[in-house]
């Protein structure tokens, strides 16, 4: 098969990636996700486990060290089978506190430790490198398989070069679909369902390869196990110890590493999804190792001696003359590479930006939060990370030489990354887990694992001199790289990772009991421990900060982009209450955000961005004492019990309340009976000691006739008196019947004054008045405000005490409102009665008696406040005055 | 000789009316309109009889009754006190201030005249 055909193929194999990816990313742009998100492709995204190691390495593995290739898958099987209740733990923090990688999750969890996030990120980063190595490997290999079957010897680039191509062209497509959403938590749609093509292409590529080598080649399954009983395979000896550290390094590594925690809680990250996948995803696995001892039987059997069995996937099917299946066999090699170093480069750019890059420029430019534009810098420096990440990768590759077993250095990766593994359950299980502790495990396992496999790998004398490797650093026997503490005799993989994860886990523990947590720590812990307890626990500390609501969004527009950022401040406003986009940076608000933000540059990042806001890194004396409340669940319970409290208390001072009311009024209704009843018997008393006079006759005319002229007058204010209340009872439950028109206001004085003169009709009153300024015409029920007009001039008339009355109506015009005053020359009324003339009753006893039963103002009070109007006491004008206000226009009340 | 009464009522009418039933059963009687001094006219004058009504303006009825018994010359003086009130805590309250009889308005003549004979024959 020429070689330019090839590398055709490979460009439009990937352009049609290309197409696929970037038709998902304008689905979901356009919000219709749909099936973007579904269990399947979720099952499928996580198949980025099986990397070329899976694809070419594993029938190496099986070829070399017959079943034990297996582990590889059963490590993943059984932590998805059996221990997917840590997996959903991990989906549902990773959700709640919008996760962006597995060094985010534990910087998290021990406070937003930016150290953490460092050291997990070093770790990952330095995980990855022979990994991704391996995958460049085997894309070389595999183009270097064709190139042997070039006939005309075709110019074929030499391995290096080809490694750097096929490496630069990763960081391209990476770079191109991983990096266009800013928001790690927006998901890279296109990129998840590239790698779900691409996971189809592997599986179908392997299938047909094994299907061709059960039928074709060996013809049929029974005849197949009949060759496996007769090779070599089949003698390979089970080693427990190096089996059960596999199967468990395997399990480790599907949990913490990068590109797969990526899939499996950034990308996805539900609950039902996870549910599906726990069967699924073995099931792919099953699926992936089906062949491999096949193939690997046959590829002994057929191939020349010496001849790699990494690569039996492609030799095998060349070596029998089927272009086409070997064509499917690279694709779904090509595949396995490209889907796991796009993703790995991703989950890490997304680590190093937000946990080394992002905090170094905050730290070198303190008010960046503010002003500078956070999204260039944090793409920028996603991008270069990829480019950084390949790198290493290629560098990895150079060094080590190209020529190792793919399995083994896939080997060395899984046991970098599962020096997470401690820290992580550790986390999620043991509140009593602190940073320091952390710290150290992390730290202890990286360094141990680096000197005892990692640098081991790139082989003596590379970065350990032969002498290291024999005598030990300095001659110290016993820290001799493979043979730690004089262990001696063991496989240098089981050793590296008994010995790495051993004295982490120790580190981890021992610390952890000895150092105390912050107070960000222990929310943080007790948030991550009772996920499940309470959904709504998450980042806490802003209880007594002060935000400014647009700096805040200016700062939240720099990361999430205007629109986006706007649409949050106007949701936040609205769920407020409030208008436009500035909602009160409310608690609960600020730590909303804080989660919103970690999700595009990670929990420690936000934090402090969003303490530059608040003007407070640090966490007060309140926080501490609220964090004292030792777990979530008291911290909630106790919430609880305070609003139960609260409410009671509430209840009960409504109640009180209302209980005084009531008191209250019934002791103004007795008071007001009691008045009532003297304010009618009094009258009565007259009439009937007068009519009682008069029934036993015996009298003078002139007698009888003022007698019965006294009758009748008091008859008269009884009457007066049962009109009065029964007006007031009708104005004061507002079932007054208002009949509006417009009338001339000097007219409706004219009509007091005459109707008023009644009132004392023996006392002559000077009246002042500016007839132009009252020649307006208002609105109004003019019966009703005659009537007031009519009280006021009689009060005067009976109460001013100057020798010579005179009374002044002023009337101003304001605003829509018109002010009548009524003031005259008496004496007035003492500040202590202003209070209470307009009380029933509030008759001031010491002044003349003048017939009124003591509800003229009161009855005044409530007309006013019927017309829309108001009526007061005006002090300080030398005698006793009075105001009306009242509305130019009023308007008749909506019935 | 005549018996002198006291009457001090501030309503006009209600003060003719008692006026008129006393002075027709041969009683001299004098009228006050509020309260205030009402205590030195009873010493002065020294009446048979004084009739206060509770609700006086100045000061209350009681308060008149109080400073007649507090003062040793006119503390026997009978007193009748009249209100239009008429609720059972005021009748305690003048019988604790030293009212020997408590009418309620409105009265008929005939009990007004029975009373203040009761009250004179003592």
């Amino acid at each position: 098969m020429p070689f330019d055909l090839l590398v055709l193929s490979c460009l439009a194999y990937v352009a049609f990636l290309f197409a696929v990816a970037f038709v998902a990313e304008r689905r979901a742009s356009m919000g219709r996700i749909g099936w973007l998100r579904s269990p399947l492709i979720y099952t499928l995204s996580l198949s980025i486990y099986c990397t070329a190691w899976t694809f070419y390495g594993a029938v190496g593995y099986a070829a070399r060290s017959g079943l034990e290739f297996v582990t590889i898958y059963l490590g993943p099987t059984l932590v998805f089978v059996g221990w997917w209740l840590l997996l959903r733990k991990l989906v549902v923090i990773g959700r709640q506190q919008r996760v962006t990688s597995i060094a985010d999750l534990i910087s998290s969890r021990f406070g937003k430790s930016n150290l953490l996030g460092v050291v997990v990120t070093v770790i990952a980063v330095v995980a990855a490198t022979p990994y991704i190595a391996l995958q460049l490997q085997s894309v070389t290999l595999s183009f270097g398989v064709f190139a042997s079957e070039t006939p005309e010897g075709w110019a074929l680039p030499d391995r290096d070069s080809t490694a750097i191509w096929v490496a630069g062209g990763l960081a391209l497509f990476t770079i191109l679909f991983g990096t266009r959403n800013l928001d790690a938590k927006e998901q890279h749609h296109g990129v998840v369902l590239a790698i779900a093509v691409e996971a189809v292409v592997k599986l179908a590529a392997l299938l047909a390869v094994g299907i061709f080598v059960v039928w074709g080649l060996a013809g049929g399954p029974g005849e197949m196990m009949a060759r496996i009983d007769a090779s070599a395979i089949a003698d390979w000896e089970l080693m427990p110890g190096r089996w059960a550290g596999l199967i468990f390094v395997a399990g480790a590594a599907v949990i913490c590493l990068p590109r797969m925690f990526q899939v499996m809680i950034v990308e996805d990250g539900e609950e039902r999804h996870m549910a599906r996948a726990s069967w699924a995803f073995p099931l792919y696995l099953m699926l992936m190792s089906l062949f491999i001892v096949p193939i690997a039987v046959m590829g002994l059997e057929r191939m020349p001696e010496g001849s790699n069995p990494d690569m039996f996937m492609l030799t095998l099917p060349l070596a029998e003359g089927q272009g086409a299946l070997a064509m499917l066999a690279f694709l779904g090699g090509f595949s396995s590479a490209t889907s796991m170093v796009i993703v790995e480069s991703i989950a890490l750019a997304t680590m190093v930006s937000n946990h080394v890059v992002m905090p170094i420029w905050l730290r070198l430019r303190p008010k960046a939060a503010m002003s500078g534009d956070v999204r260039r810098i944090v793409i920028l420096s996603r991008r270069l990370a990829i480019v950084a990440v390949l790198t290493l990768g290629y560098l990895y590759y150079r060094l080590s030489g190209g020529s190792t077993a793919l399995a083994s250095i896939g080997l060395i990766a899984f046991v970098g990354v599962a020096q997470v593994l401690p820290v992580l359950v550790g986390g999620l299980y043991w509140r009593g887990a602190t940073r320091a502790g952390a710290v150290v495990g992390l730290v202890t396992g990286f360094v141990v694992w680096a000197y005892t496999l990692y640098l081991p790998s790139l082989g003596p004398g590379a970065a350990l001199s032969v002498a290291v490797f024999e005598q030990g650093p300095a001659g110290i026997g016993w820290l001799r790289p493979q043979a730690l503490f004089g262990v001696e005799g063991m496989d240098p993989l089981l050793h590296a990772l008994i010995w790495s994860l051993a004295l982490n886990t120790a580190g981890f523990c021992v610390v952890s009991l000895f150092t105390f947590p912050g107070p960000v720590e222990r929310m943080q812990g007790a948030a991550f421990v009772n996920v499940f307890d309470t959904e709504t626990a998450g980042p806490q500390g802003w209880a007594r900060g002060r935000a400014e609501p647009e700096a805040l969004l200016v700062m939240t527009q720099r990361i999430l982009g205007k629109e986006a950022a706007l649409a949050v401040f106007a949701a936040e406003a609205r769920a407020q209450g409030k208008e436009g986009y500035l909602p009160d940076a409310t608690p609960d608000f600020v730590a909303g955000l804080e989660r919103r933000l970690a999700g595009s540059v990670g929990a420690a990042t936000a934090h402090a961005m969003i303490s530059q806001i608040v003007g407070r890194a640090t966490v007060s004396v309140e926080d501490l004492m609220a964090v004292a409340n030792e777990t979530a669940q008291i911290m909630e319970y106790s919430a609880e019990l305070e609003s139960q409290r609260e409410e009671l208390t509430r209840t009960a001072r409504q109640l009180r309340e209302a209980n005084e009311k009531l008191t209250q009024l019934s002791v103004q209704k007795d008071a007001f009976l009691s008045q009532i009843s003297h304010e009618l018997r009094t009258p009565m008393t007259s009439i009937r000691a007068f009519s009682e006079i008069l029934t036993e006759g015996d009298l003078p005319p002139e007698m009888v006739a003022h007698y019965g002229r006294i009758i009748h007058d008091e008859a008269i204010r009884l009457t007066r008196l049962l009109d009065d209340l029964l007006d007031l009872s009708v104005l004061e439950n507002g079932s007054v019947q208002l009949n509006l028109g417009l009338a001339n206001l000097q007219q409706l004085i004219d009509r007091a004054l005459a109707a008023a003169s009644h009132t004392r009709p023996e006392r002559i009153f000077i009246i002042h008045r500016d007839l132009p300024s009252e020649n307006l015409f208002v609105r109004t029920d003019a019966d009703r405000l005659v009537q007031v007009f009519i009280n006021l001039i009689s009060n005067a008339r009976k109460y001013c005490d100057a020798a010579a009355p005179e009374l002044k109506i002023t009337v101003r015009q304001r605003a829509g409102r018109v002010s009548v005053d009524f003031a005259d020359n008496g004496s007035g009324i003492p500040k202590e009665s202003q209070a209470i003339i307009f009380e029933k009753f509030a008759r001031l006893t010491d002044q003349t008696r003048a017939g009124g039963a003591g509800l003229g103002l009161a009855i005044c009070r409530e007309v006013m406040a019927n017309l829309g109007g108001t009526i007061g006491y005006l002090p300080g004008q030398g005698g006793a005055a009075f105001r009306v206000t009242l509305p130019l226009r009023l308007e008749q009340k909506a019935a | 000789m005549a018996r002198r009464v006291l009457l001090i009522e501030d309503e006009p009418n209600i003060a003719e009316a008692i006026w008129f039933i006393l002075n027709r059963d041969g009683c001299q009687v004098a009228t006050l309109a509020d309260g205030l001094g009402a205590a030195e006219a009873v010493r002065a004058d020294r009446p048979d009889l004084v009739i206060v009504d509770l609700m006086l303006p100045g000061c209350s009825g009681l308060d008149v009754v109080k400073a007649i018994r507090a003062d040793p010359a006119t503390e026997a003086v009978p007193v009748l006190m009249l209100t239009a009130k008429g609720q059972g805590r005021d009748r305690e309250a003048a019988e604790q201030a030293g009212v020997d009889r408590f009418m309620t308005k409105p009265f008929s003549n005939a009990d007004m005249l029975a009373s203040v004979r009761a009250l004179l024959a003592r």
